[in-house]
């Protein structure tokens, strides 16, 4: 007897639309809001809607300033706008909120967008132009001043715990690269080898250049409306099958603080999340078909099968190496549009994007049958997201 | 090839707060200093205006020994901003505090060779006087380390 959720398929991904995807500032002399428009425009044609029907917005890291995408696109009224906190954690998390001001009934037809365009401020540098402050001051006078500073932090320690070598991280790199190169649309689409992974110079060790995600801009967009909506629009619905966000406060700050016990240390912090997560779907990990694992980093990729329970804690590294998150014989493909190590960095929602694609038996690289999609939402401070989509209720 | 020893990393702005500016003076004086809850001695770091325990607001702050464990590190090794490359390659670090019920402070692992870094060593505070007066706390390998390298 299943458990129900109130949240459990009464919503559904009815359209996704995407602007191309631009090597770090190659989207010029568009603007980021453009780019967030262009991908909206794309999306509500693909759902067979007409921009008169979206009446809200959910989004994350900030947002986009609604009431200029409702001028630009002639949206009449809008009913609900809404923004998960924190930074890229909140991809998968934004379709959440849509589906819950769906449930609720403040909307009915609700747009998810987000994207990058890094020609101002490379993500790449993001913490040296943070102004000073109380808190920034613990982390700042040691130098880290990126993500990918912080995370080789926690790199190292899973390694120092649990044996996790560079070829395992590397691994996931040139897995993700091998979906990136059967994909059209992918930015990165030369084979990758463990020699040349290797061989690159660390950049903050144990990180090399080939475990960083890319630098990239560009938008996506996905709308959600009710599941009865859905099955009248001409698209195959893919429904929200859970929603979760927030995390542990043992997490908290994460990156920012540095006192996470062990093993929390060493994770990605989405532990919660996927607990509430799998018990809000009423399914296990074995039950998922394809994982979009929100990549910044490779190491957090090892990391996020190991909260996501595909995996025991500490046994990432073995697991990967097994081939096992190959998109050809893997127990669980892993970003098989090729991830935000390979094919582009949009902050979480080419992950979003590639669900759906995924579920509606449209994918790219397909995987055979696939019927759950897991999505996850930037490992970073709190919260944390993650969402999973079914192709059947 | 020479030998790179790691080094300090680019002097940054120090903002501080009523609850954290204690520990900048402490370090201006050479003490590391770490925040304890006067009611129900618990520590914590960075400093924050209640203890997480208990909300207390009352702190004590413990002269520590200097003395820290290894819990993490990096080796910075590319420059990626303006006026950084005469500080690479350096070593943030994350230094658990034994005398302080092993909270940890974010800093670096000076004057090291990193090859030879491991987590779980000792090492011991050094102050570090940033260009606008301010003094930060790094951490430099323990003798007796240094003569196993």
């Amino acid at each position: 007897m299943s458990r129900s959720h109130p949240i459990r398929n009464k919503t559904a991904i009815v359209g996704v639309g995407a602007t191309p995807y631009y090597k770090r500032g190659r989207s010029e002399p568009q603007t980021l809001d453009e780019l967030a428009e262009k991908a909206i425009i794309a999306a509500v044609e693909d759902a067979g809607l007409k921009m008169a029907d979206i009446d809200g917005f959910a989004s994350f890291g900030g947002g986009f300033d609604t009431p200029l995408l409702c001028e630009a696109l002639g949206i009449p009224e809008i009913r609900y706008s809404a923004i998960v906190t924190g930074t890229g954690g909140g991809s998968a998390g934004s379709v959440g909120l849509a589906a819950s001001a769906v449930i609720s009934g403040m909307a009915n037809t609700v747009v998810c967008v987000g994207g990058l365009q890094q020609n101002v401020q490379r993500y790449g540098t993001l913490m040296a132009a943070y102004p000073a402050s109380p808190e920034n001051a613990f982390f700042m006078t040691s130098g880290l001043f990126t993500p990918g500073h912080m995370f080789a932090l926690l790199a190292r320690r899973h390694m120092h715990l649990y044996g996790t070598t560079r070829e395992q991280f590397g691994e996931v790199a040139i897995s993700t690269r091998e979906n990136a190169v059967r994909h059209p649309e992918a930015l990165m689409r030369t084979p990758l080898t463990i020699d040349e992974y290797m061989a690159s110079p660390l950049i903050a060790d144990p990180h090399c250049l080939y475990d960083f995600c890319l630098e990239s801009d560009g938008c996506v967009a996905v709308i959600v409306t009710s599941a009865e909506r859905a099955r009248d629009l001409q698209q195959l619905p893919v429904y929200v099958r859970a929603a979760a966000q927030g995390g542990a406060s043992e997490w908290g700050r994460a990156l920012y603080w540095m006192n996470m016990p062990d093993p929390v240390f060493a994770s990605s912090g989405h532990e919660t999340v996927a607990r509430q997560l799998y018990e809000m779907a009423d399914l296990k990990a074995k039950d998922i078909d394809v994982a979009l694992l929100f990549d910044h980093f490779s190491s957090q990729v090892i990391m996020q099968l190991e909260d996501y329970g595909f995996c025991g804690r500490g046994e990432g590294g073995p697991f990967v190496q097994s081939g096992a998150i190959r998109w050809q014989g893997g127990s669980i493909p892993v970003n098989t549009h090729g991830g935000h190590l390979s094919s582009a960095y949009l902050w979480g929602m080419t992950h979003v994007r590639e669900a759906v694609e995924q579920l509606r038996g449209a994918a790219v690289n397909q995987v055979a049958g696939a019927n759950f999609a897991l999505i996850t939402g930037g490992p970073s401070s709190l919260p944390v997201s993650a969402l999973i989509l079914g192709r059947t209720i | 090839m020479t030998q790179q020893f790691s080094k300090n990393p680019p002097p940054v702005e120090i903002g501080s707060s009523q609850w954290t500016r204690p520990f900048w003076d402490a370090a201006r004086q050479q003490k590391l200093v770490a925040p304890r809850c006067v009611a129900c001695g618990t520590f914590r770091m960075p400093p924050t205006p209640f203890c997480p325990r208990c909300r207390s607001q009352e702190i004590d702050w413990v002269t520590l020994s200097g003395r820290g464990l290894v819990y993490s590190y990096t080796v910075v090794v590319k420059a990626i901003l303006p006026g950084m490359e005469d500080c690479i390659p350096y070593m943030p670090a994350v230094i658990e505090l034994p005398d302080a019920s092993g909270v940890r402070l974010i800093s670096n692992i000076v004057d090291a060779d990193p090859a030879h870094i491991r987590i779980g060593q000792t090492v011991q505070v050094v102050w570090h006087t940033l260009p606008d007066g301010e003094v930060v706390p790094r951490f430099k390998c323990c003798a007796a380390q240094e003569d196993m390298t």
